[in-house]
């Protein structure tokens, strides 16, 4: 399939080039959001209103001295950040931004999401793993324990809104949502979205959830040996990552790239961007839970609502059928 | 578990070395520190891991010792003060205070009336400075970084009318052995009364914002319970052993300057835990607004100085003398012994930190890592302080 694999190239490549024009952008919305939250102005000389910021920053990251720590596994410590990188790129592909824009339109779509957002963790496990530093082990383990847990409760909110459309091809679940609000998946499946949203900030170890990088408990958690841009590879797999979870959110929930007058790839970057500053929000307005609270959310609460849900939500599919062939 | 680079060479110094003899098979030596974040400064606490639990922690002092009280036996006693200013850099002031006080009592020296008054304003001043400084830190460790940034924009403002009568913004050297060193003037009490609504003003927006807050609750409610026995037995004061059901505030016990006068409460929490302490400070706060604005409706006229105050070559008489202040932290106390000569003879610092901190090892024991972070904040510890 020469055709498909040139399709997957381009996809790639723009991928790659938006993974990181996202990353930049995110650093600044993120800094300037959160300078306003805490009444100062965020970034402000570089560039007009600290646009360049980003920028500045990642260069000063590009041009630090790559350190390894004494006794830290070469192989596996340089491979981390790395790991934790290419997955995400990958996670982009069968994402329908517009109608027919998308890179891979697999039927299997998001079982390919969900299988490489599970990688994630082994990234941040070797990272922990091999830099030889107590914190980093301690956040490894707890990436791993976090990550784990929060993926099942996340994998049935999602099944729950597959069954509804009938398929676990994303396009497909686009297109079966309507124009308006009231035709979206969060009306029919309010709680799949919450525990959706919930379970994805754990995923992402996002504030309250960032447990693995809690860094008044473990200064930097998973990444405390990373200098230059083997922090700064983790750091863009962190925003591409939000990116991934917030898009997948839309496409399921929130009708993707469907909405009315503006074009669909607008409508599906708003939506994202709205998520996304939702998390930021979520960031810099409340303190971290505790481990073993954080785990006690996912077990006690969101996997058995969860379950329920999905439980609840195939019997009515099911009904319906069942409805459609007696008429 | 971890390799050591160098299996020939000591792992860790002394206190890890000596700390590691007693660790439990397959348990994890971690040094929280001496730069750590959640330590403030230069407090290093070796602590014994079984996973996430904690099953021993150590306080490891001294990286910041700056022989303070040395220092006092080779100076005359006026020229003590500024040091007073660098011990605590949170509450400077109280620690002017319970030197001055110490000498003064030495050397049976008069305190102008109105002198009190200004001592009272500014270092109850002080004290919500101390109290912001703290809460902003210890939702930081908890992991909420806005806090900080709001109680900073309230202690900055308490700084800058601070700033008037003192001529410094944190390390203070305001008092004078007989007095303080200038009077509050007008633009300083108009600021002052100015403030005192705003702070008033923001007090409940943190308690819907932040108190009440779900997760916050979660972290800091029965956390860290300290039974009055342990306080008692570690000499705790302050704001951690009141908010163990203790009612020991200085300030009424010691009826020392003018507070008889004033009407408030020293608040006392029977929730023993994190969240009793959290709340005896959000309260002292709201009372300590409460003295300053007594003390400006009640300050007379008159002198801040002595007549014929004490000259930085002034030989204190022989003799001892003992004085204590409530501080942000708990009782600060300065025993002073003098032979007659120029200097002091010895100079005895007892920090509230020190006392706070040294229970941290017990009621530390089995807390999860975080918890023992959401503890150690608790007990609002400034190292210079502790370490002296």
């Amino acid at each position: 399939m020469p055709a498909e694999f040139i399709r997957i190239l381009i996809g790639l490549v723009a991928v790659a080039v938006s993974v990181g024009l996202i990353g930049l952008v995110m650093v600044w919305v993120e800094r300037k959001v959160a300078g306003h939250i805490q009444r100062r102005p965020g970034p402000y000389e570089v560039g007009p209103n600290g646009v360049l910021q980003p920028l500045a920053d990642a260069l000063k990251l590009v041009g630090k001295q790559l350190f390894m720590p004494d006794g830290a596994d070469p192989i596996l410590y340089w491979l981390a950040p790395v790991l934790s990188f290419i997955p995400v790129l990958l996670l982009f592909l069968p994402l329908p931004v517009g109608d027919g824009l998308m890179a891979l339109d697999i039927n299997l779509g998001l079982l390919l999401i969900l299988a490489f957002a599970g990688l994630t963790v082994l990234s941040l496990l070797l990272g922990g793993w091999a830099s030889n530093n107590k914190y980093g082990l301690l956040g490894a383990a707890r990436a791993v324990a976090q990550s784990v847990a929060y993926e099942i409760p996340l994998l049935l909110s999602v099944l729950a809104v597959s069954f509804v459309a009938g398929s676990l091809n994303l396009a497909e679940v686009v297109k079966g949502q309507g124009t308006w609000p009231w035709n979206w998946n969060i009306m029919t499946q309010p709680l799949a979205f919450l525990i959706y949203i919930v379970s994805a900030l754990g995923e992402t170890n996002r504030a309250p959830f960032d447990l693995p990088e809690a860094e008044s408990e473990l200064t930097a958690g998973f990444h405390t040996e990373y200098s230059g841009m083997g922090f700064g590879l983790f750091f863009l797999a962190e925003y591409a990552n939000m990116v991934v979870v917030c898009s997948v959110a839309t496409a399921l929930f929130l009708g993707g790239w469907q909405g009315p007058v503006l074009p669909g790839p607008v409508w599906f970057v708003l939506k994202v961007s709205l998520l996304m500053l939702l998390m930021v929000f979520f960031r810099w307005t409340y303190p971290r839970v505790r481990f073993d609270q954080l785990l006690t959310i996912n077990w006690k609460w969101l996997m058995p609502l969860a379950v329920l849900n999905l439980l609840a939500t195939s019997f009515f599919v099911k009904l319906a059928q069942f409805t459609e062939v007696r008429w | 578990m971890l390799q050591n680079a160098y299996p020939d060479q000591i792992a860790g110094d002394f206190y890890t070395e000596n700390f590691a003899k007693k660790a439990a098979e397959g348990s994890l030596i971690l040094n929280l520190g001496p730069q750590h974040p959640s330590t403030h400064g230069v407090l290093r606490v070796v602590v014994e891991l079984d996973g996430e639990y904690i099953l021993r922690a150590e306080p490891v002092l001294g990286y910041l010792h700056r022989m303070h009280e040395k220092m006092a036996e080779v100076k005359t006693a006026a020229q003590f003060i500024p040091n007073m200013g660098r011990v605590d850099y949170g509450q400077a002031l109280g620690w002017n205070w319970a030197f001055v006080g110490a000498v003064e009592k030495l050397g049976g020296i008069e305190v102008p009336e109105r002198a009190e008054y200004v001592r009272v304003i500014t270092s109850e001043l002080n004290r919500i400075a101390s109290h912001l400084l703290w809460w902003g830190a210890y939702l930081l460790d908890l992991g909420a970084f806005t806090p900080i940034m709001y109680a900073f924009d309230d202690r900055e403002k308490i700084l800058d009318i601070l700033q008037i009568p003192t001529g410094s913004r944190l390390t203070y050297s305001y008092f004078r052995i007989g007095g303080v060193a200038s009077d509050l003037n007008e633009d300083c009490v108009r600021r002052i009364r100015e403030f005192i609504p705003w702070m008033r003003s923001r007090l409940p927006m943190y308690k819907d914002l932040v108190s009440d807050n779900i997760i916050l609750r979660k972290r800091i409610e029965g956390i860290g319970v300290i039974e009055p026995d342990v306080c008692q037995r570690y000499g705790a004061t302050g704001p951690v052993a009141r908010g163990s059901g203790i009612a020991c505030d200085l300030r009424k016990t010691e009826d020392y300057s003018v507070f008889r006068k004033l009407d408030f409460i020293a608040p006392t929490s029977e929730l023993k835990d994190a969240r009793g302490r959290y709340d005896v400070r959000m309260i002292e706060m709201e009372q300590s607004l409460n003295i300053i604005e007594q003390c400006l409706d009640m300050m007379p006229e008159g002198e801040v100085l002595v007549k014929g105050a004490p000259k930085p070559s002034w030989k204190a008489p022989k003799g001892e003398s003992y004085f204590a202040v409530e501080g942000a932290r708990g009782k600060i106390g300065v025993h002073l012994v003098s032979d007659g000569g120029k200097n002091l003879y010895r100079c005895k610092l007892r920090a509230p930190g020190y006392c706070n901190l040294s229970l941290f090892a017990e009621v530390s024991q089995g807390t999860i890592l975080a918890d023992a972070v959401a503890i150690l904040g608790s007990l609002d510890l400034i190292i210079p302080e502790i370490d002296r």
